[in-house]
């Protein structure tokens, strides 16, 4: 269950600032995309559109076109709420509800709108889906258990087994591993390399060690000065972006000469 | 292996700096904390000798109990305070939860500070007016109603029994009451929804929640404790309220569940602003009895309140 997703010239507001000017990019299903750029560039921004949560914040809105093989995500009668259903997003910071269990919290995706699921199955599932973020060893002896009680690096990865347990065609990740330490970062990393095989994997980092390490293809945002709209500068191959790159920003900015 | 050098220091419990403001703040802090628990031990201990009296005496030397003896005086008040306030406790929480979740997830801006508004000013109007309210509006208003519920759903044990002509029953008292804690719950939610975590509202809706489910798996749970808090805040002034249900309730001491009825239970605080002008003697150690019962039932009521908050305490996200 892997989805392309293509942007069409695709401007996005708050209110009437217009904060990214005019993407257009394809992504290909069951590939890892980096989006690198300096601070305040709108990747975040545009990461956000793609499953229609800048809606979350009042006055934003968006023009042009997001087609999920072939389907407009902004088309009329598209219900936002369904969008991120199939379209699942891991979070700056971990984020897994702190009122719930960890195998609550895995499954609270699933029991939403009184999607019934027997216990058994719903058992299986929760397996599943933290074998599948790499975290069943750790806390299969304790489910039931907070999951505030385990550490960030973990935290992330009930948020990811969280993300896939409802079996999402993409995952968006909005700097997954910023909040963590060196080896929380490694984990997360290879599970992406491991996720990639079913899911579509767009992620945005700061890092771009990590861009390079975990990514196919990378987009480099950069923006004019402040107050001015984020713009996609380069989008290819990340080794063409880390070694040859055709626009002057792009290469200022990987080789750490800005930024 | 070389030992650190922290082992040069020849005491081994160094006392460590104390800085003046610190001083002065934490005598302060200690100050007003000991000064509660003075003041609230100050009135127990009122209570309870003021009381002991009127346990001790034979009930015939107290005139208000005409024989009978303490405990049979002070059940039906018991109940019938615990039962009204209950009744307006189960009417205001819905109703104050519906309110602030509106103000804090759905109305637009600026009708939600507007009706903030309304609301805290709902909670400045003195109880008295609640009461004239209750007694001359709302009873006679209400009065059809109930006389329509009696014959129409009389099998049904709250609304069994003749409808009181008057329409003054503990259930309009209760309303009257559930108006006027209505505002402190409201306001109290109101304040504990907006507090509730961006990250953990947006992580619901990136999973594909609807508002009502993000405000189902966020905000009410991030809320339990608070809103718990804010009911017991509410109950407390429902136990305590005086002058509303003094003016609109009219009471016969009959213990019963029925709501529509003339036979009406009084409650503490109301039977002991009525008795109290014309009490002398033991009469006024046997009122101080039954406030020392309802001291007794807010300090249970909150200690169960606490019991069930801390129960998942580790799930509260205060870790």
């Amino acid at each position: 269950m892997s989805k392309r997703i293509e942007v069409k010239d695709l401007n996005v507001y708050y209110s009437k600032f217009l904060a990214v000017e005019d993407v257009s990019l394809t992504i290909e299903p069951r590939s890892v995309t980096a989006f690198i750029g300096p601070s305040g560039c709108g990747k975040s921004t545009f990461l956000r559109t793609l499953n229609r949560m800048h809606e979350v914040i009042p006055g934003a809105r968006v023009e042009g076109e997001v087609l999920i093989d072939g389907d407009n995500l902004y088309g009329a009668g598209v219900d936002p709420v369904l969008v991120r259903r199939n379209i699942g997003m891991v979070f700056q910071r971990p984020n897994p509800f702190p009122t719930m269990s960890i195998r609550e919290n895995v499954l609270a995706g699933v029991t939403l709108n009184n999607r019934r699921i027997s216990k058994s199955a719903a058992d299986d599932l929760a397996e599943k889906s933290l074998r599948g973020a790499n975290l069943w060893n750790e806390v299969k002896d304790r489910l039931d258990k907070p999951g505030s009680s385990l550490s960030g690096g973990q935290q992330q990865r009930l948020c990811i087994a969280r993300a896939i347990a409802v079996s999402p065609d993409i995952l968006l990740m909005d700097e997954p591993c910023s909040a963590l330490d060196p080896i929380s970062t490694l984990a997360i990393e290879d599970l992406i390399e491991e996720l990639k095989s079913e899911y579509t994997i767009v992620i945005v980092t700061h890092n771009m060690q990590q861009a390079s390490r975990v990514s196919d293809r990378t987009a480099f945002f950069n923006i004019a000065g402040t107050g001015k709209p984020g713009k996609l500068i380069e989008y290819n191959d990340t080794d063409t972006i880390f070694t040859q790159p055709t626009v002057q920003a792009t290469e200022d900015y990987v080789s750490g000469r800005f930024g | 292996m070389s030992t650190p050098a922290v082992a040069q220091a020849p005491n081994a419990h160094p006392k460590p700096v104390q800085r003046l403001a610190d001083r002065v703040f934490s005598g302060a802090a200690l100050t007003a904390g000991s000064l509660i628990l003075a003041t609230l031990a100050a009135v127990a201990a009122f209570l309870v000798m003021q009381s002991i009296p009127a346990v001790t005496t034979d009930p015939n030397d107290i005139s208000i109990l005409s024989g009978q003896n303490f405990w049979s005086y002070v059940w039906p008040l018991v109940f019938g305070t615990v039962w009204s306030a209950a009744i307006a406790l189960v009417m205001a929480v819905p109703v104050a939860i519906g309110i602030a979740l509106f103000i804090s997830h759905y109305a637009p801006r600026r009708l939600a500070q507007g009706l903030g508004y309304v609301i805290d000013l709902l909670a400045a109007v003195p109880s008295v007016v609640f009461g004239l309210w209750g007694a001359n509006t709302l009873a006679p208003a209400v009065q059809p109603f109930y006389s329509w519920l009696t014959e129409n759903l009389g099998w049904f044990p709250l609304f069994s029994g003749q409808a009181s002509g008057t329409g003054r029953t503990i259930l309009t008292a209760s309303v009257v009451l559930a108006v006027m804690i209505l505002p402190i719950i409201t306001a109290l939610c109101r304040e504990i929804f907006l507090q509730t975590p961006v990250l953990h509202e947006e992580a619901a809706l990136a999973l594909g929640a609807t508002r009502w489910e993000m405000i189902r798996i966020a905000v009410l749970p991030f809320g339990r404790a608070g809103i718990i808090s804010a009911a017991m805040l509410g109950l407390g002034r429902a136990l305590g309220e005086t002058m509303a249900v003094a003016m609109v309730l009219s009471s016969s001491g009959a213990i019963t569940v029925a709501l529509l009825t003339s036979s009406n239970p009084s409650t503490i605080a109301a039977n002991i602003a009525l008795s109290f002008p014309e009490a002398y003697g033991l009469n006024v150690n046997l009122l101080i009895a039954t406030g020392l019962m309802l001291f007794a039932i807010t300090l249970v009521i909150n200690a169960l309140a606490r019991y069930i908050i801390s129960r998942r305490k580790e799930f509260s996200g205060a870790n």
